[in-house]
């Protein structure tokens, strides 16, 4: 819904350059106003926008069956912003180096207030292109960042041969294949390739779709793995969701993200979902057109997945 | 039943137009104000008070002279009836997200996880183990409750010893006391309330909302506690020494198709309360039958503020929008 306030979610290793990327964001001429959360003052210069200091307290929230980590601070944060709603265009999370996403983007799907007035727009990872081999051996933080993404910006390009580059992006790749990839150099990068990407918003599932049609390859990284699922018989939507509802109780937790787009039996029209660990939420997009190729696919990133199961229990799908 | 057949007040509503988001609704003698999101203190006759000037009011408390406002300017301020403002007390680079007022003027508010209590004889504070979620004074001794992760601490201000620690999992919000003193309620981030006996520390469960609890109320008797978060007012009977424990809640003044309860305010002396919804409607019931009063159709903004005069005879609503009015009885 175009009257949610987008939310942009600014991730990355200690010293991967995001307080410069944040800086550029809020210095370009756009015209828009924006609320900043960010965990130290000081380093952001800005007068025009509302800067917030946040404490990164997240806990265990239990609301029916789903059990999930949130940002407590955030929601604080966030209903002390909606009262001067129409006073900024947007909001950016900061998130120190150490920080897992998930229990951010979950806090936009938890809490009925903050979901009810904005939307998470798209997770944006900052990875430095020099010293990203390393951090990927000594930092689960920095792989969990990676997996989590939606755009990926590689940055400390001109610190790094091309041949370091290449290895680093199949790195990256290796563990997230779907998210877009941009290469900087201290931070410079367009901010449409940064915000307003839609990235969470299902009926912009239809974007990511040639990273779908990869096909069914997958890559290999010691934990975190990806893997995508097709198939061009229709599903039984019944099958489907009692095993989705299973999926996401058992892997949940590993699970960092999921999307996928359904065709079911005797049904005309697209269904599309996305999950971030044990939520998962979905809705029907549109009508197939008549000359798309009704095909259902499921992308899954996770830590340590069992994807024989996943494999088998997504075909069991198949409507007989 | 269908609307025509609900009496309405409205022709007695004065209303007015506060231009932010109403945070908290009361009154400065007898004349109605409204503190805002744009860190203003509106008057129901169009003046304003720039109490926190380009920031925004997080909560406020009315004492009848004055209203005690937290910002999220780090500035804890006092309005009172002539628009005149004085800044009580003041956090640097955070947000006071929490104010109370206690007995012989005392004043606590809070940012991220300390508490402060300010009194006659000075100021001091209290670190709570995570972001104080919210700030209630005890009816008697000088005791003040703060809210947070896990549970609530029972802070004697005046005292070295260690606060008392009620636990229970979750992130504990607004509380409020039993005018006797015996329970304390607590609104969860889950859709749930959690109550303690304070004697006993005995545990009060009380779930089953669709929605996040944000407003609640105690009649003026403690006999019962109204709730928001559902399709109608729930009410949880706590006239026996065990309060809710093992009864049902009555429910009372039901949404329109579509709508909830957002906000709920007791009558000052009698079983009757006010209810705002989430379609900007605005209703009396009584609780003895039933009966129900329109004071404001479904006109639109979330009912996000309701207060009586003490008297009992005006009734003050604002909404998210901004909009706010007066009904005098």
């Amino acid at each position: 819904m175009s009257d949610k306030i987008p939310v942009t979610v600014l991730t990355g290793y200690l010293g991967a350059g995001k307080t410069t990327l944040l800086n550029r964001i809020l210095s370009e001429p756009h015209g828009k106003k924006y609320a900043v959360i960010v965990n130290e003052f000081g380093e952001i210069g800005i007068d025009n926008d509302l800067i917030v200091g946040a404490d990164e307290e997240v806990f265990e929230m239990n609301n029916g069956c789903v059990c999930c980590t949130v940002r407590g601070d955030l929601i604080r944060i966030i209903d002390g912003l909606l009262k001067r709603k129409g006073k900024f265009d947007g909001i950016l999370v900061e998130t120190t180096g150490l920080a897992d996403p998930a229990p951010v983007a979950q806090t936009f799907f938890v809490d009925e207030t903050v979901s009810g007035k904005t939307a998470l727009d798209a997770v944006v990872t900052v990875v430095d292109a020099k010293f990203l081999k390393d951090r990927l051996k000594d930092a689960p933080e920095a792989k969990n960042q990676i997996a989590f993404a939606d755009v990926l910006v590689l940055n400390k390009t001109d610190l790094v041969t091309p041949e370091e580059l290449k290895e680093v992006e199949l790195r990256i790749r290796a563990i997230n294949p779907f998210a877009k990839i941009h290469r900087t150099a201290r931070g410079a990068i367009a901010l449409d390739a940064v915000l307003s990407q839609g990235a969470f918003d299902l009926d912009r599932i239809l974007a990511i779709e040639p990273h779908f049609l990869e096909g069914a390859h997958h890559h290999h990284d010691e934990e975190v793995q990806s893997f995508s699922f097709s198939t061009d018989k229709p599903l039984d939507p019944k099958t489907f969701f009692a095993w989705i509802d299973n999926v996401s109780q058992i892997q949940g937790p590993n699970i960092l993200r999921a999307k996928g787009i359904l065709s079911f039996k005797d049904d005309d029209e697209r269904y599309v979902m996305q999950g971030v660990h044990m939520m998962f939420e979905g809705d029907h997009q549109r009508a197939w057109r008549a000359d798309e190729k009704r095909e259902s696919r499921m992308v899954f990133i996770g830590r340590d997945l069992n994807q024989k199961a996943l494999r088998e229990g997504f075909e069991a799908c198949v409507a007989q | 039943m269908t609307e025509n057949e609900v009496r309405s007040v409205a022709e007695l509503v004065t209303s007015c137009e506060a231009g932010a988001h109403i945070v908290t609704a009361g009154f400065l003698g007898d004349e109605a104000a409204f503190a805002t999101g744009e860190g203003e203190v509106v008057f129901l006759d169009g003046r304003k008070a720039a109490a926190h000037p380009g920031g925004s009011i997080l909560e406020a408390v009315f004492d009848g002279a004055r209203v005690v406002t937290a910002g999220d300017d780090g500035r804890v301020v006092a309005t009172g009836a002539e628009g005149n403002s004085e800044t009580l007390a003041e956090v640097k680079n955070k947000w006071v997200d929490h104010v109370a007022l206690g007995p012989d003027g005392a004043l606590a508010w809070s940012a991220g996880k300390t508490a402060y209590v300010k009194t006659k004889k000075g100021e001091r504070s209290f670190e709570a183990p995570s972001t104080v979620g919210g700030l209630a004074f005890a009816p008697k001794g000088f005791r003040l409750a703060v809210a947070h992760y896990n549970g609530v601490s029972l802070w004697f201000p005046n005292s070295d010893a260690k606060p008392e620690f009620l636990e229970w999992k979750g992130s504990h919000l607004c509380l409020r006391w039993s005018p006797d003193g015996k329970f304390l309620v607590t609104t969860m981030q889950e859709n749930a309330l959690h109550g303690w006996r304070i004697a006993d520390s005995k545990h009060m469960r009380m779930s089953g909302y669709p929605a996040r609890i944000r407003s609640f109320c105690f009649s003026h008797d403690g006999k019962w506690l109204a709730t928001s978060g559902a399709e109608a007012v729930v009410m949880w009977p706590f006239a026996s020494k065990d309060g809710p424990m093992g009864k049902e809640p009555d429910m009372l003044a039901s949404a329109r198709q579509g709508s909830r309860v957002t906000c709920v305010s007791f009558h000052p002396s009698s079983q009757a309360l006010s209810v705002g919804y989430s379609d900007g409607m605005v209703m009396m019931a009584r609780m003895s039958d039933g009966a129900e009063i329109l004071v404001r159709g479904p006109e639109g903004g979330e009912v996000t503020a309701l207060a009586w005069h003490r008297s009992g005879m005006s009734l003050a609503y604002g909404t998210d929008e901004g909009k706010a009015g007066v009904l005098n009885l």
